[in-house]
């Protein structure tokens, strides 16, 4: 820890001249908040003057406002608990924006605290003025702006409510900078009680059991909405031995180690994965959207299947797939009922069908960015966290990762954020010291957000171990060009002017190691594991190797490509 | 010749918030529902307001819409009034041009009929009030037409549920989760077909 050394700080017996700024903190306080990420700015003064006398909170200064709400994502995604970041008015709030519509997406519970100017300047294009509540209202579950400074604990509590109840999501809340200063007179408020969970209805509960059990090819899909339900599901889907599909968001909340486990779904889904939806009979969706990137073409999304649908959110019921049957309840609630009168199948032809198509879709060993990632994510221990940001090295880690718990597996499925990986990363190892949080980035992803190395160095974050998969291009657009754009590869070339990773890294006190074959890989995975402190490992791949399987876009999940078409290796393609 | 895509009647209360009607109009633009016709007003309870919404589409749109719309914070109960019986109205405003005595006497007869009120009497023009179900209203411009019609304005169907059931909750601020729109338990598949979505990268 970097103290400044003449700091001042706020003495917390003055927390009694109460302002709007410290209700803000006390609030927080109230409600176990114990990390903030953020980034000052002229409108938020008030609130980090406020911050010095509350030392009970940390804040994390990260060195951009997107970088400080990933992390924050990080943090919740990692605990389940709300991540709170800060920013400034105007480009402060807008630099939030990406991190709003991801955490939106993914249903990330966040808090996230903006200032704004003085409430006599809004709507006057004051300087640093943004209409942040307007810009942020389709994507945050709800958002605020603070008008009354005594309303301003009773508006967090609620805020913070409305974050983490039912399917999770953003709020924001806008305080104005004279909001901040003013004179608190109004009562703090206490958090509010955790809502009940969601109970299913009896009568569907019974219909959707009647259903389960005609069942001769059963299939479960476990989602995103399952991560807090894992135990629960796991012992639904072991009693009724139903083969198991987990979602790019529902990885981890079904042990891979379990035979029932099939695998992901969808685009680049395993082979026995999209074949048992294409051939099942009953399918059971436990907290899952049937998002396109899993469905491939919708009318042809498990055609054979009677389809039990189970969500919190009735609106996600029947909005992309028809739900032969529908179940409003909370993911646990619904897996516990049903678990109590479970008959096992025994259905020996299905099983095998299922066995057979396990072998197929295998990864080249050969080397490239899957068997890269396949030795970098070998070493994860079950307890540590893999991050990625959007793209081929997602999906290759998302297939090749053996994830035995829930949220350990903290990704951008729903936006697919570049540059989330890095700071999300950062902020699930200050959530959690004890385990490696490793990121799995792009040579494209990684530069949007690098500058938060610096937040690295800066609290001196031990546990980060970044590993790049460096093959020159955007690879996923450019694996799109190739199959779909007869290789006119486009502005997708980054090898000619990418910084040297290593360099880079050590310009922030960072260690770095490189490899660009599979056994230095291995000694390079070694050093940068053992080294004390965050590490960077940088992974030299090819770039002409796509991932499969793949369902290009607009086609059934049956129709996947299994494996790598064989081609002529291209040199220097697209320069 | 495609059939016509029927009109849905849908009526919100909500809380009289700042923002809470773009909330609403922005959550039917972004996902593509089509809105014919939104009446806003306040209730007699203090801090909720009562919108009607005529919204066309297929069952399973509006079923979506609904749906979509009972997530929102500030909306505090949705109701489809197509589940129970109610009355609509609508107020329209028509003003219609009398060239000759003629036809002012005319334009008088008829609109009587239709129990419409004269508003404003211009030495060339007669303004309307007609109040009514959206059959009378049609049938009331449409008899106005041939005349001239020089300006209307409507303001949009409006809905009660009828008989004795209030449809405001008296928990009106509650602080637990919205109540949501239960699904109802078919266990046939829905006639709808499935939305298409088609997402090209």
């Amino acid at each position: 820890m970097s103290e400044i050394t003449g700091q001042e700080s706020g003495q917390p017996e003055m927390r009694s001249d109460m302002t709007g700024a410290k209700a803000l903190w006390a609030t927080l306080a109230a409600h176990g908040v114990s990390t903030v990420f953020g980034y000052p700015g002229g409108a938020i003064m008030p609130v980090y003057d406020a911050l010095t006398y509350y030392p009970e909170v940390r804040h994390i200064l990260a060195r951009h406002e997107q970088g400080a709400i990933h992390a924050a994502e990080g943090w919740a995604k990692a605990t389940g608990e709300i991540g709170v970041c800060i920013a400034t008015s105007g480009p402060g709030a807008t630099n939030l924006v990406t991190g709003l519509a991801d955490a939106m997406m993914d249903n990330v519970p966040l808090l996230a605290i903006t200032g704004n100017v003085a409430r006599h300047l809004m709507g006057t294009d004051a300087f640093q003025e943004a209409d942040i509540t307007g810009i942020t209202l389709p994507i945050t579950k709800h958002n605020y702006v603070v008008t009354d400074p005594d309303m301003l604990p009773t508006i967090i509590a609620e805020a913070i409510r409305i974050a983490r109840s039912g399917r999770p999501g953003p709020v924001l809340v806008d305080i104005p900078k004279d909001v901040q200063l003013a004179v608190f007179k109004g009562e703090l408020a206490a958090p509010h009680a955790k809502p009940e969970p969601v109970a299913p209805r009896p009568e569907a509960l019974e219909a959707a059991l009647a259903l389960l059990k005609t069942a001769r090819k059963p299939v479960l899909m476990v989602g995103g909405g399952s991560q807090g339900a894992s135990k629960e599901i796991t012992e639904f889907a072991r009693a009724w031995q139903i083969p198991t599909i987990t979602t790019l968001m529902g990885l981890g909340a079904f042990p891979a180690s379990d035979p029932l486990w099939l695998g992901m779904p969808g685009m680049h889904g395993s082979v026995a994965a999209n074949h048992a939806i294409s051939q099942s009979d009953v399918l059971v969706g436990f907290g899952l959207r049937f998002d396109d990137r899993v469905t491939g073409r919708v009318k042809d999304f498990a055609p054979n299947a009677q389809i039990i649908h189970i969500d919190l959110d009735a609106a996600e019921i029947g909005k992309i797939v028809r739900a032969h049957l529908p179940v409003k309840s909370d993911a646990a609630l619904a897996a516990v009922a049903m678990t109590a009168d479970a008959v096992p199948f025994d259905l020996p032809e299905w099983q095998a069908q299922l066995d057979d198509w396990k072998t197929r879709g295998e990864h080249p060993t050969t080397w490239g960015a899957a068997q890269a990632v396949r030795q970098v994510v070998a070493r994860l221990k079950p307890d540590d966290i893999l991050t990625t940001d959007v793209g081929q090295h997602q999906m290759l880690a998302a297939q090749l990762a053996r994830f035995e718990k829930p949220r350990r597996w903290l990704t951008s499925g729903g936006l697919g954020t570049m540059g989330f990986g890095f700071p999300a990363g950062l902020g699930a190892a200050m959530a959690e010291p004890g385990v490696v949080s490793m990121v799995i980035a792009g040579d494209g992803g990684f530069q949007m957000t690098a500058q938060e190395l610096a937040t690295l160095t800066k609290y001196d974050i031990r546990n980060v171990k970044i590993c790049i998969i460096n093959n020159s291009y955007l690879g996923m657009v450019r694996q799109w060009q190739e199959l779909f754009h007869e290789k006119r590869y486009s502005e997708v070339y980054l090898g000619d002017s990418n910084p040297d990773f290593i360099k880079l890294a050590d310009a922030y006190n960072i260690r770095g190691w490189r490899a660009d074959n599979s056994a230095d890989l291995e000694s390079a995975i070694d050093a940068w594991l053992a080294h004390d402190g965050s590490a960077l490992l940088e992974v030299v791949v090819p770039n002409e190797h796509g991932v499969f399987p793949m369902v290009p876009a607009g086609a059934a999940l049956y129709e996947m490509i299994e494996s790598e078409p064989v081609k002529v290796p291209t040199t220097e393609a697209g320069k | 010749m495609t059939a016509p895509i029927p009109d849905h009647l849908v009526s919100a209360l909500v809380r009289d918030e700042p923002r809470v009607l773009t909330r609403i109009t922005s959550l039917f633009g972004r996902r593509g529902y089509n809105i014919k016709s939104l009446s806003v007003g306040t209730t007699e309870v203090p801090g909720v307001s009562r919108m009607t919404f005529v919204v066309s589409g297929d069952r399973g749109v509006v079923e979506q819409a609904m749906k979509q719309l009972d997530k929102l914070h500030d909306v505090i109960k949705i109701i489809d009034h197509s589940l129970e019986k109610f009355v609509d109205r609508e107020l329209v405003l028509v003003k219609v041009r009398v060239k000759d005595s003629e036809a002012r006497v005319e334009v008088r007869q008829m609109a009587e009929d239709f129990r419409a009120r004269i508003v404003d009497v211009g030495r060339h023009a007669l303004t309307f009030e007609v109040t009514g179900d959206e059959g009378k209203i049609t049938a009331f411009t449409e008899q106005m037409r041939p005349f001239g019609i020089l300006e209307t304005m409507r303001t949009g169907r409006i809905a009660l549920t009828r008989g004795s059931n209030a449809d405001i909750p008296s928990h009106v601020y509650h602080g637990g989760e919205s109540q949501g729109l239960e699904p109802v338990i078919p266990t046939a598949p829905r006639e709808e077909k499935a939305r298409e979505v088609n997402n090209l990268f």
